[in-house]
């Protein structure tokens, strides 16, 4: 187990900038549609919000991953004086 | 100490602690339940769904600053306490919900309408983002050790029944008022009537005590000097924090939202339901299902709290597609044969078109089925002098069930809102667990927060917004948060532990 954490832990490290490049790319790609017939609302706003709470949680996750990955999760305190 | 606090000061301690988190609850979700309406007060009448997306917005704002709430009132509560920081949040609350109860519409002062109820919105986001984590702190920091997921689970339901009593208020004002009253100044109601019960909630607060342990650190000068420095900034905790937040919190955030929030906005916006059998229906779910907060909660002192709230992911993560297709199928009226209706009622309404010769002719044709349920079907239609009849695509809406797809309905409801319960209910002790009692409000309550407000209050905005886009289906909103749970199950699975933290003492 503490293998598949281990390594799930680069997973994590990746799926972070990725989650936030797509979430950068379809905000470029939706808030552009703006000003065609396409869409159907104006979602500037919306995908400001979005990225601008995502960023720090996907900085997060890749922390997280890097955690995994150097092993601090294989084993968890148990007691609070642990922490 | 908390071993041997009598049963009945434990329940007293429960029962001023919920009431408290329960109302503000109650302030928190009648925005949300009220967006359709505030969405046409708040912006211009020609805003069409991007009015309605914008209050989403504005409601989903207030999602967003709890973990701001969190970290400012959750030091606060770890430096002077916990029974004083939540009664200033009441205080803030309940103040600002009378406060949004009193704004004028659009029509009367333009744009500072939604920009004044935005403010008032990140005032209550911040809140009751200091709120939760004294309320479940509190209780179980008074809770026996080996029944602290039964008594934390009666916090629990304090969310649900907040909700469950939004929705009573709202449909108990709009039926003694009428729809047009009430869409005019009724809705503001529920509002202004918070200030009442903000004022019996203090009431009562002020007469509790401090948390024993809290009250223990302080007299032995072990209050945190940095509570914030001390949770974020020592890696042995941060770890910790982000643990809860990805493995259980996240998952648990957008379980809990898409069973009470997504399902009402999508059986009003997308099945355009009747506004009273789409309350009805997730008042009787929440009714029915709102007693397994407490059931689960005691099941986790016994099993553990892992398994349980992993299981309520993966339930919804299997099952929300197939819940939602159905709500779409048994609410498709575009194909019945003329056989099944037993009356049309149609209603014509002509108006003169501003500046111009043309008219609006809105033909609205109430059907009625030989299985009980009925629609409006409503058809508007430009009379040009100039071309003519321009007609407009017809739109079908007011749909009331038949009572056999009624109580199916209630059934998908009550599923969606079991697993809530299986996520919820034994998140706060496990929290508590997690964290020691000297940054313990400010360590569980971020995590807590961004999974709840970030990832969950968000489902209903993301989910619409996805949806709105060009090529999608009503159910490609739900990716969202079958997506999360799907991330937050897998890392729960592998990295969190099922052990209890028998001494929280510390």
């Amino acid at each position: 187990m503490n293998t598949i954490k281990k390594f799930l832990g680069l997973v994590w490290m990746v799926v972070g900038p990725l989650a936030m490049t797509f979430l950068v790319i379809q905000a470029i790609d939706k808030v552009g549609l703006t000003h065609t017939s396409i869409e159907r609302t104006n979602t500037i706003l919306q995908w400001g919000i979005i990225l601008f709470i995502f960023f720090p949680i996907s900085l997060g996750l890749m922390i997280f991953g890097f955690y995994a990955w150097k092993g601090e999760y294989e084993r968890l305190p148990e007691r609070s004086e642990e922490l | 100490m908390s071993e041997t606090l009598p049963k009945n000061n434990i329940f007293k301690v429960i029962g001023a602690s919920s009431l408290g988190t329960l109302i503000e609850w109650y302030d928190f979700y009648i925005f949300g339940s009220l967006a359709v309406i505030i969405g046409s007060k708040l912006f211009p009448e020609d805003a069409g769904a991007s009015a309605l997306i914008n209050t989403l917005a504005i409601f989903a704002a207030g999602f967003i600053v709890r973990p701001f709430g969190a970290l400012v009132f959750g030091r606060l509560g770890d430096l002077i306490g916990r029974k004083y920081t939540f009664l200033l949040t009441l205080v803030l609350m309940g103040g600002s919900t009378f406060l949004i109860g009193l704004i004028p519409s659009y029509k009367t002062i333009g744009y500072a309408a939604p920009i004044l109820v935005l403010v008032l919105r990140l005032i209550q986001g911040l809140a009751l983002g200091g709120e939760y984590g004294g309320a479940a702190t509190y209780v179980a920091e008074h809770a026996p050790k080996n029944r602290r997921g039964f008594f934390t689970s009666w916090i629990q339901t304090t969310a649900t029944l907040g909700l469950f009593l939004s929705l009573g208020i709202i449909v108990i004002t709009k039926n003694v008022l009428g729809a047009d009253t009430f869409a005019d100044w009724g809705w503001r109601i529920p509002f202004l009537l918070s200030i009442l019960l903000v004022v019996v909630s203090i009431y009562i607060r002020m007469k509790m005590h401090e948390s024993p342990m809290f009250s223990k650190l302080k007299s032995e000068g072990k209050v945190s000097k940095n509570p914030l420095k001390e949770s974020f900034n020592n890696k042995a905790n941060f770890k910790m924090v982000l643990l809860a937040l990805f493995g259980a919190t996240m998952g648990q955030g957008v379980i809990w939202y898409t069973g009470q929030f997504y399902a009402q906005s999508f059986l009003e916006n997308t099945c355009k339901l009747d506004f009273n059998d789409s309350r009805y229906i997730l008042l009787w779910g929440i009714a029915f299902a709102t007693p397994f907060f407490v059931v689960f909660g005691a099941w986790s002192d016994k099993i553990g709290r892992k398994w349980i709230m992993l299981a309520g992911m993966l339930l919804g993560i299997i099952f929300y597609r197939p819940i939602y297709q159905t709500f779409l199928d048994d609410t498709d009226f575009t194909s019945i044969s003329q056989t099944e209706i037993v009356s049309s009622t149609p209603s014509v309404h002509t108006v003169l078109i501003d500046q111009s010769q043309d008219s609006l002719r809105t033909t609205s044709t109430k059907f009625v089925l030989n299985d009980g349920s009925s629609f409006v079907k409503v058809q508007q239609d430009t009379l040009s002098i100039a071309k003519g009849i321009a007609p407009a695509k017809e739109v079908i809406k007011d749909k009331v069930l038949s009572k056999p797809v009624f109580w199916k309905f209630i059934g998908l409801i009550f599923f969606q809102i079991l697993l809530v319960t299986m996520v919820y209910g034994p998140i706060a002790a496990f929290l508590v667990e997690l964290f020691p009692t000297k940054i313990r409000y400010t360590s569980m309550s971020l995590p807590y927060h961004i999974g709840n407000g970030v990832f969950g209050g968000l489902v209903p905005f993301i989910a619409t917004l996805i949806a709105s886009f060009s090529g999608s289906t009503p159910l490609s909103g739900l990716w969202y948060p079958i997506g999360i749970a799907a991330l937050s199950l897998i890392i729960g699975t592998v990295y969190l532990s099922n052990k209890r933290d028998e001494n929280i003492n510390d």
